[in-house]
C-alpha cells in the first residue's frame, strides 16, 4: 500500500502544475479514481501530511471507487487564509488549529453536515454540526532521561524545579514551538497561559535557558533524538510515539497537573464544489472503520471518552467560543508580546 | 236458614229475598252498609250476601272491618264484574266467596251450603225423618246405621221432598228447581233423579211416591 | 294489536353526546392555552438565561478594560465567550469600539439603537449578523486614556439557533403536556357525562320497572335539576292514575250498571218460573234466563279480554306454582261442577311447577278453559286438570267428555267470536278460547285443543318452564 502511494507521489505530485493560489502550498497529490470512471473529484485541504493521511485516502476510494481525491497540504495559519479571505474552493478543511477552525466555523464559512457517525460523536468534540474531531492528540513533553538527574518531572512545578536545580544540563537544550510561527505552537501556548499561571512561570525559567525555537513537532523530536536537546516541550504525542526509537534516551511525558488533547478536525467549507463526497469522507473518518484505520494506520489516536476517562489529567481542548478569544488579533498581539518578552530574553 | 242482604237496589233485593224465601229461607235487607251494621247488632245470620258497591262505602271495606272485628258469619259477595283480579282481592279481604250478578240460585246455593260445610265441618246439624237421618251439609243421608252419599241433585231433591213430606210436586216443578233455567232438559229426566234417590233411600222407611200423572211426594211406612 | 311494539320517543340529539362535545372543546381551548402559556414562559425563560449569559460575557469583557498612557488595553477575557457555549453551539460576534472607532472583533456587526447607560448596565438587542438572527448584548465603559475620559463600546453578539432548539424543544413537551392534559379532559368528560346523566338513568329504570299497576308517584331522591321532571312526571302519573281509577270506576259502575238490572230480571225471572204451570209461559221465562245470562257472560268476556290485552303489554312476571292455580280454579268451580253432578278432578304431579309469567294472563285462560269444560259437559260428566310438565316446559290439560268438536281445529276455535258447529244450545260468546289462545302467545307458549278419544276434547296450554 505504502509503495502504490509513493508511486503516485511520483507520477502525479510531481507533474503536477501550480495551482495559482494566494496561499502557500506545501504539497499537492491527486489520488485518481480507481474505477477510471472518474466523478467530482474530493478536494482536501489539509494541514496533514499526504503520508500519514494516504491509508485513510486509499480506504475510502475503495469504498468510493468513482471519488478521484486532490489532497493539498498547507500550514494552518494558510489553510485558515485560504478558506477565511480567499474563498478558495475546497471540498473539506482539515486541521490541528482548533481556534482557527473554530473561527471559520464562527464566522459562517462552513457548511453543517449531520448524520449518523456525527450525531455519535462526543459533544465536546463537535460543533454545530459543523466542525468534526476525528483524531485525539495529548501534548506532551519529549525528554532525554538522560539530561534528567534522577526521575523524569511528572508535573510542570517538577520541571521547573528540575530545570532551576540543574540550569547548566538544560541551557540551550530546550526545544518549544514558537507561537509566532507556528499555529499549534500558538495554541498550545495560549491553552497552557488559560490553563495555569505555572505556565508564565515555567515560561520565564525556559527564556533564561535560552530556549531553541521549532516550527514542527518533527523537528523537536529528532533534535532529542540526537541529543541536541534534552527536552522538548508542548509536542503532539502522537508524532513522538510513531518516530521516538523504544530503545532510545528519549521519553514521553505526560505532565499530570494537566495534559491538554488537541481535537484535529475537519469541516467542510461553504465554499466547496462536492460538499456530499466531503460529507461521505467525514461519515467515513468517524465510523467505526474509519476510527479503526486511523489509529492502525496513522498512528493518530482515535476519538475516545474511555481513553479520556482512563487517564484523568487529559483535558481534551474543548470546541467552545472561547477558543475565538486568543483569535482576537489585539489578544493575539498582546499574549505574543508577554510570550516573547518572558522566552526570548535578550 | 237465615241471610242478611246487603244490596242497595232496592228491585233486586227484594227479587233474591222473595227468591230465597222460596225455598224456605229467611233473608233480612239491607240497603246500606250502616243499616247492616244495626242488623248485625240486632240480629244472628247464617250468611251474609254483601254487594260491593253501596252508597255509603265499599263492600270490601266493610269485609276487612267485620273479619278486623272477629266476626265469623260467612260472607258471600256479590260482584258485577267478572274480571279475575277480583276474585283474588276479594278472598284476600276475608270473603268465603263470591257470585257474579247475574246468578244461578241452584249455584248460590251450592255455594252457601260449601261455604257452611267448611266453616261448620262435621258438627252440622241434622234433620231426622222416619227412621233416617239427613245431614244436609255433608249431603250424607243415614239409613239402618250406613252413611250414604247424596250427589249434589239428589241432595236438591229429597231436600225439596223432605221440606213438605206428603205434599205432592209435579216433574216440572222439580225441574225448576233441579235444573237451571239455561239447561235444555225435558220433564221426563227428572225420573232419572227420582230413580237414583230412591236406591239411596232404600232400606229405609221414607220413600218417594209417584202419584201417576200429577208427581211424586215423599212418604213414611 | 296483541305484539304492538313499545313506543319509541322521538330523540333530538343526546345530552351526554352534547356535555362531551362542550367539555372537549372546553378541554381543547385549555389545551391550547396550556401550550400556548409553557411556550410563552419557556421562551421568556430562555431569552431572560441567553440574556444574563450574554449580558456576563459582554460585562466580563468590559471589566478588563484597562486605561493608560499608550491607549485602552484590552483583554477579552477567556471564560467570557468559553461561558457562552454554556446554552449550547452558537455562533459568536463581538466588537469593541473605543471613542467611536472599532478596534477588533467584527466591524459590521450592529450597534444598539440608543447606546447604552455607563454603569456596566448592559443593553440587550436583537439584530442580525451574517444572515442569522442575533441577540446581542451592549455595554458602555468610561476609561481614562491620556489624562481623558474614552468611551468603550463591548458588543457581544450570540445567534439564536439555541434557544430555538430549547423553545421548539419546549414547545414540543407543551404540545405532548397539551395533548396529554386534552386527552385525560376527554377520558374525564365522559366518565363526568355518564356520571352526571346516571341520576337520569336511574330514573328512568325506576319508572321503567314498575309494574302495570304502580302509580305511586316518583319519590326517590333525584339532583334538584331533574325535580321539574320528576315534578312533571308525579303530575302525569297523577292525572294518569285519575283516569285510569275513573275509567275503573267507570267499567266497574257499567257493570253494575247493566249486571244488576239483569240480576233482578233473571231472579224476577226464576220465580215466576217457579209460580206458573204454563207451559208457553215458562218457556218464555227460560229464554230470558237464558238471555240474562248471555248477556252478563259477554260482557264478562269482553272485559276478560280486554285485561288479557292491556296485561300482554303489560306483563309482571312473577313465579307462579301452577299446581297452586289448578287447584284454588278448581276449588272455586267446584259449586259449578257440582250443582250439574259433574266431577270435577285435579291430576297434579308431585314436585310443584313452577313457571315465570304474569298471574292474571294464566289464570284467565285456565278460567275459561274450565269454564268451557264445564260448560260443554253433560251432567254427570266429569272434567279433569292436570298439570305436568314435558319436554321442558309446563303443560296444563283440562279434559272431558263433553260433546268434542265435530272435526273442528284450534285455529278455528280460538278465532275472535268464532263457535264450534255443535253448541247452538250452550250460553256462550266465543271469546273464551280466544283468551286462552293470546295468553298463550304473549307467554311464549302454545294452545291447542283435540278430540278425545272415547269423545271430548283435551285443551291443552304449554308455558315455558
Amino acid at each position: 500500500m505504502r509503495r502504490t502511494i509513493a508511486a503516485l507521489v511520483i507520477a502525479f505530485c510531481v507533474a503536477l502544475p501550480r495551482l495559482a493560489l494566494g496561499f502557500d502550498v506545501e504539497e499537492e497529490q491527486v489520488f485518481p479514481a480507481p474505477s477510471g470512471a472518474p466523478t467530482a473529484p474530493l478536494r482536501i485541504l489539509s494541514t496533514t501530511d499526504t503520508e500519514i493521511f494516504a491509508p485513510l485516502l486509499d480506504a475510502f476510494q475503495a469504498d468510493n471507487p468513482d471519488v478521484p481525491i486532490h489532497y493539498t497540504v498547507a500550514s494552518t495559519q494558510e489553510v485558515y487564509k485560504a478558506l477565511h479571505d480567499e474563498g478558495a474552493a475546497f471540498d473539506l478543511a482539515v486541521s490541528s488549529a482548533m481556534d482557527l477552525q473554530m473561527k471559520l466555523a464562527n464566522d459562517g464559512f462552513a457548511l453543517s453536515h449531520r448524520s449518523a457517525p456525527t450525531q455519535a460523536l462526543p459533544g465536546w468534540a463537535r460543533w454545530r454540526d459543523q466542525l468534526f474531531a476525528f483524531a485525539q492528540e495529548p501534548v506532551v513533553m519529549i525528554a532525554s532521561a538522560r539530561a534528567f538527574d534522577g526521575p523524569l518531572p511528572r508535573t510542570r512545578s517538577d520541571l521547573i524545579r528540575a530545570l532551576r536545580d540543574r540550569p547548566e544540563a538544560f541551557d540551550g537544550r530546550i526545544g518549544t514551538y514558537d507561537p509566532n510561527r507556528s499555529g499549534a505552537g500558538y495554541l498550545f501556548a495560549t491553552q497552557d497561559a488559560r490553563q495555569s499561571d505555572t505556565y508564565w512561570r515555567l515560561s520565564e525559567v525556559m527564556g533564561g535557558l535560552s530556549p531553541r525555537l521549532y516550527d514542527t513537532t518533527g523537528a523537536m523530536i529528532a533534535d532529542v533524538q540526537s541529543g541536541k536537546l534534552a527536552l522538548a516541550y508542548n509536542v503532539l504525542g502522537s508524532y513522538a510515539e510513531a518516530q521516538l526509537d523504544p530503545d532510545g534516551d528519549a521519553r514521553i511525558v505526560a505532565f499530570e497537573d494537566f495534559t491538554h488533547v488537541l481535537l484535529r478536525t475537519a469541516l467542510i467549507p461553504r465554499t466547496a464544489p462536492n460538499p456530499d463526497a466531503a460529507g461521505a469522507f467525514v461519515d467515513f473518518l468517524l465510523s467505526g472503520d474509519g476510527q479503526r484505520l486511523i489509529a492502525s494506520e496513522t498512528g493518530l489516536p482515535p476519538i475516545s471518552e474511555a481513553a479520556l476517562a482512563a487517564d484523568p489529567y487529559l483535558r481534551p481542548i474543548r470546541l467552545d467560543p472561547g477558543l475565538l478569544v486568543f483569535v482576537d488579533p489585539l489578544k493575539r498581539q498582546r499574549f505574543l508580546n508577554e510570550w516573547t518578552a518572558a522566552v526570548v530574553q535578550p | 236458614m237465615r241471610f242478611l242482604l246487603v244490596e242497595d237496589n232496592p228491585d233486586l233485593a227484594r227479587s233474591v229475598a222473595d227468591r230465597l224465601a222460596l225455598d224456605g229461607h229467611g233473608v233480612d235487607i239491607a240497603g246500606t252498609l250502616s243499616e247492616a251494621e244495626d242488623h248485625l247488632a240486632a240480629a244472628t245470620y247464617d250468611l251474609i250476601l254483601l254487594d260491593i258497591m253501596l252508597p255509603d262505602g265499599d263492600g270490601r271495606d266493610f269485609l276487612a272491618a267485620h273479619r278486623r272485628a272477629k266476626r265469623d258469619t260467612p260472607v258471600i259477595v256479590m260482584t258485577a264484574r267478572s274480571a279475575v283480579s277480583d276474585r283474588v282481592a276479594l278472598l284476600d279481604t276475608g270473603a268465603d266467596d263470591y257470585v257474579t250478578k247475574p246468578f244461578d240460585f241452584n249455584e248460590l246455593e251450592a255455594r252457601v251450603r260449601a261455604v257452611l260445610r267448611r266453616r261448620m265441618g262435621t258438627s252440622s246439624p241434622s234433620v231426622s225423618f222416619a227412621d233416617l237421618t239427613f245431614d244436609p251439609l255433608s249431603a250424607t243421608v243415614r239409613v239402618a246405621g250406613a252413611d250414604r252419599e247424596l250427589r249434589n241433585r239428589e241432595l236438591r231433591l229429597f231436600e225439596i221432598l223432605l221440606a213438605a213430606p206428603g205434599r205432592i210436586y209435579s216433574k216440572g216443578q222439580l225441574c225448576d228447581r233441579l235444573f237451571s233455567a239455561t239447561e235444555a232438559v225435558t220433564d221426563n229426566a227428572i225420573e232419572v233423579y227420582v230413580g237414583r234417590l230412591r236406591k239411596k233411600l232404600d232400606g229405609s222407611a221414607a220413600r218417594i211416591e209417584t202419584v201417576r200423572g200429577v208427581g211424586y211426594r215423599l212418604v213414611t211406612d | 294489536m296483541v305484539n304492538r311494539p313499545h313506543l319509541r320517543p322521538a330523540t333530538g340529539g343526546s345530552i351526554r353526546r352534547q356535555l362531551v362535545v362542550q367539555l372537549l372543546i372546553v378541554a381543547a381551548v385549555l389545551s391550547g392555552l396550556l401550550y400556548l402559556s409553557v411556550r410563552g414562559v419557556a421562551d421568556t425563560a430562555v431569552e431572560t438565561t441567553q440574556d444574563s449569559i450574554l449580558g456576563a460575557a459582554t460585562i466580563a469583557i468590559a471589566e478588563e478594560l484597562r486605561g493608560g498612557e499608550d491607549g485602552v488595553s484590552i483583554d477579552i477575557p477567556y471564560t467570557a465567550f468559553s461561558m457562552l457555549g454554556s446554552i449550547g453551539e452558537d455562533r459568536v460576534f463581538y466588537r469593541i469600539l473605543v471613542g467611536g472607532e472599532t478596534v477588533t472583533g467584527y466591524p459590521d456587526l450592529a450597534l444598539p439603537e440608543s447606546p447604552p447607560g455607563s454603569g456596566l448596565d448592559p443593553r440587550f438587542f436583537t439584530t442580525s449578523y451574517d444572515g442569522s438572527e442575533v441577540r446581542a448584548a451592549a455595554v458602555v465603559r468610561s476609561v481614562l486614556v491620556e489624562g481623558r475620559n474614552t468611551e468603550v463600546m463591548v458588543i457581544v453578539a450570540q445567534t439564536r439557533g439555541a434557544k430555538d432548539a430549547i423553545v421548539a424543544q419546549m414547545a414540543n413537551r407543551a404540545a405532548l403536556l397539551g395533548l396529554g392534559f386534552f386527552a385525560l379532559a376527554a377520558v374525564l368528560s365522559v366518565i363526568t357525562a355518564r356520571s352526571v346523566l346516571n341520576p337520569v338513568q336511574r330514573l328512568a329504570e325506576a319508572v321503567g320497572r314498575r309494574g302495570p299497576d304502580d302509580l305511586r308517584p316518583v319519590e326517590r331522591p333525584v339532583p334538584s335539576e331533574l325535580a321539574p321532571l320528576v315534578r312533571a312526571l308525579n303530575g302525569f302519573i297523577a292525572r294518569l292514575s285519575g283516569a285510569l281509577s275513573r275509567t275503573e270506576t267507570f267499567i266497574a259502575e257499567a257493570a253494575h250498571h247493566i249486571r244488576t238490572p239483569l240480576a233482578t230480571l233473571r231472579t224476577q225471572a226464576e220465580i215466576a218460573l217457579r209460580k206458573t204451570d204454563d207451559e208457553a209461559t215458562r218457556d218464555s221465562l227460560r229464554a230470558m234466563i237464558r238471555a240474562a245470562d248471555d248477556s252478563a257472560r259477554s260482557a264478562g268476556q269482553l272485559l276478560d279480554h280486554a285485561a288479557v290485552v292491556y296485561r300482554t303489554d303489560q306483563r309482571t312476571e312473577e313465579r307462579i306454582d301452577l299446581c297452586q292455580l289448578a287447584r284454588d280454579m278448581s276449588d272455586s268451580f267446584g259449586p259449578t261442577a257440582d250443582i250439574r253432578d259433574i266431577d270435577l278432578t285435579t291430576d297434579l304431579c308431585a314436585p310443584p311447577v313452577e313457571i315465570t309469567a304474569d298471574r292474571l294472563l294464566v289464570e284467565s285462560a285456565l278460567r275459561n278453559l274450565l269454564d268451557n269444560a264445564i260448560k260443554y259437559s253433560l251432567p254427570d260428566g266429569s272434567v279433569a286438570v292436570t298439570v305436568g310438565t314435558d319436554g321442558g316446559r309446563a303443560v296444563i290439560r283440562v279434559l272431558d267428555r263433553g260433546r268434542g268438536l265435530s272435526g273442528a281445529r284450534t285455529t278455528q276455535l280460538t278465532g275472535r267470536f268464532r263457535r264450534g258447529t255443535n253448541v247452538a244450545d250452550v250460553v256462550g260468546s266465543g271469546l273464551g278460547l280466544t283468551i286462552v289462545r293470546e295468553v298463550a302467545r304473549a307467554q311464549g307458549g302454545e294452545f291447542r285443543i283435540t278430540e278425545r278419544e272415547g269423545g271430548g276434547t283435551c285443551a291443552e296450554l304449554s308455558l315455558p318452564l
